[in-house]
């Protein structure tokens, strides 16, 4: 059963370009992939190791600086990503070690404050950053030769990353690591009592949020073909978040229905109303204060309610 | 007159408006434990509403007040309808005041539209003062001079009256406070509506300095939060001594090295936490 919901699952996802209609969709598609990628470099930290993180625009957006500068640098394709990512993890290292001084709250705001670090020099290092200008690069890159110009290619190569971070999160919240990270979040006293190093734990599990938050922001560089302080801004930073909240923490398929809806509202409101920003704040309001669990745990819950309302009741007997 | 000296008297102006503002964010999170990330908001919302009641007339020390009671108000009914839920959940209470800051910022940009407004500095405070052969313009040493009135105020509030002693006890510990009968409940809808109150007013008394602009909110919101890193929270030196650094920091930093204004801004905060995660004056809490 589960099997025949992933296979349906995959067979829709990839298919996506061929029944969707039109490019503006398959371009959604994308959007919706990539921030779902994101959102799940997110949730490691704020739904599995219980740190809530406001600054992974930040690692995001310097991905995504990173990758046009070393682009615009004249290096090739596998510099870029390399590179990119390489940047990344270094300035995940720096923010854990500097981030996990505090926990729970003093660890939000040390976050809010890197990211807005990230922001600063982003709009004001003009000479490297361009400034609120952004840096445009020139084309998306062709893996093994396969052009990734048209919106349909780009979306197959987005799905094919896209698997591959939920199938390495799905062996992670599997692995024992993944119930170590679990472990510091709900004890961390025990864990150090049991001997394990509660520090590096949460360490690890920043880089890994900080790889995949780089991979999403790589792939929103190619998307574009230009970044700006906008991607690194406190609201990108919040929009990851409410994704993870959205969706539902600590959970595999949370994030990417959290990213779905956001894009998706997004899209659709910015089409219709300005006001984007108020829709977004209401939104997060909203779901704090009337589904704190999130969509997909509140709608299973609901879900499981009401099968346990219509099955015949026969354990009675049995 | 000497670049310095202006520069300096720029940084004790915006640690003077720092204090104001960071005073009640840390005393809301070293109370409530709230991350009150509406704080930026309140000092926008507080200079927006004192634009609007001075072109309806009001003179400018009124609309200071009013716009922070107005301030105080709203904030008090966030504090009850929706912090009062989630007392605890601090994730939730970064997510609601995160959203509600978007919704200040987006309908102040609907009502007061995108453009810069400046509030007209007080006519008796024009001009300069000469002190010791050097001239000031007088407001900036005013604004130096209110914040100096509010932290003795502040503290003489916390330390020297019956309220003082039970927020504090509420600081320390909560639960038994509650015990020996402390409405700490109510006290927290206090210490809300007071931060809301100071950062509005803030708001407005920087108004002729800073103008009043779309992206307000988000400017001055890690200005608090450095001074709070720095200061420590719920320590109201804490705040006053992180204000004038962070003052300094922020208009030396533009001037020196314009480009790196933030970075400049933060490293100290971040020598901090490694040095004295609790803050150069708070306390190391279990």
């Amino acid at each position: 059963m589960r099997r025949l919901a992933l296979a349906a699952a995959l067979v829709i996802l990839a298919t996506v370009p061929l029944w969707v209609g039109g490019t503006y969709y398959v371009n959604i598609a994308s959007q919706i992939l990539f921030y779902a990628i994101f959102a799940l470099g997110v949730n490691v930290l704020a739904g599995y190791a219980g740190l809530v993180s406001l600054g992974h625009a930040g690692l995001f957006g310097i991905a995504a600086y990173a990758g046009a500068k070393i682009m615009t640098g004249g290096h090739g394709q596998l510099v870029v990503m390399a590179g990119a990512l390489a940047v990344t993890l270094l300035a995940a290292a720096a923010f854990a070690v500097l981030a996990l001084r505090g926990t729970g709250l003093g660890f939000v705001m040390i976050t809010v404050a890197l990211g807005q670090i990230v922001w600063g020099v982003a709009y004001r290092w003009i000479s490297i950053t361009n400034g609120d200008n952004g840096i445009a690069i020139r084309g998306r890159p062709s893996p093994l030769g396969l052009s990734l110009a048209s919106p349909s290619s780009f979306y197959w190569a987005t799905l094919v990353v896209f698997l591959i971070a939920v199938a390495s999160l799905a062996v992670f919240v599997a692995s024992p690591f993944g119930a170590s990270v679990r472990g510091t979040r709900d004890q961390p006293r025990r864990m150090n009592a049991l001997g394990y190093h509660v520090w590096m734990i949460r360490f690890l599990a920043f880089l890994l949020s900080g790889f995949w938050s780089g991979v999403a922001g790589l792939l929103y560089l190619y998307y574009n073909q230009f970044v700006s302080p906008q991607a690194v801004a406190l609201t990108a930073s919040a929009e990851g978040l409410l994704m993870v909240i959205a969706g539902g923490t600590a959970t595999l398929l949370g994030p990417i229905a959290g990213a779905a809806l956001v894009v998706v509202v997004k899209n659709v409101a910015s089409a219709y109303i300005e006001r984007w920003n108020f829709v977004l704040g209401a939104i997060f309001v909203v779901i704090v204060v009337f589904m704190p669990e999130g969509l997909v745990p509140g709608t299973a819950r609901r879900w499981r309610l009401l099968m346990a309302a219509l099955r015949p009741r026969a354990t009675a007997a049995g | 007159m000497n670049l310095w000296v202006v520069l300096a008297v720029n940084s004790i102006t915006l640690g003077g408006l720092l204090f104001l503002l960071s005073a009640g964010f840390s005393l809301i999170f070293g109370l409530m434990k709230i991350p009150n990330l509406t704080h930026g908001s309140f000092f926008m919302l507080g200079a927006y509403l004192a634009t609007s009641l001075i072109a309806q007339g009001f003179d400018f020390w009124t609309a200071a007040i009013a716009g922070g009671l107005l301030v105080a108000v709203f904030g008090g009914i966030v504090e009850r309808l929706i912090l009062r839920r989630l007392i605890g959940a601090e994730l939730a209470q970064v997510l609601v005041t995160l959203g509600l800051s978007f919704m200040i910022a987006d309908v102040c940009l609907m009502v007061w539209t995108g453009d810069p407004i400046r509030i007209a500095t007080p006519s008796a405070l024009r001009g300069v003062t000469t002190v010791a052969g050097l001239r000031f313009p007088t407001y900036r040493l005013a604004i130096a001079l209110i914040a100096v009135v509010f932290a003795v105020a502040l503290w003489a509030l916390l330390d020297r009256t019956r309220l003082g002693a039970m927020i504090r006890a509420g600081v320390d510990d909560p639960a038994m406070a509650r015990v020996v009968g402390i409405r700490v409940s109510r006290l927290f809808t206090v210490v809300f509506c007071l931060g809301a109150w100071l950062a509005g007013f803030a708001g407005v008394i920087g108004g002729p300095i800073l103008s009043v602009y779309p992206g307000l909110d988000q400017e001055m919101l890690p200005l608090a939060l450095v001074v709070v890193i720095l200061g420590g929270s719920g320590s109201l030196l804490g705040s006053l001594v992180g204000s004038f650094v962070v003052g300094f920091l922020y208009n030396f930093g533009q001037a020196m090295f314009p480009e790196l204004a933030y970075v400049v801004l933060f490293l100290p905060m971040l020598v901090v936490l490694v040095v004295r995660p609790q803050g150069l004056f708070g306390r190391q809490t279990a």
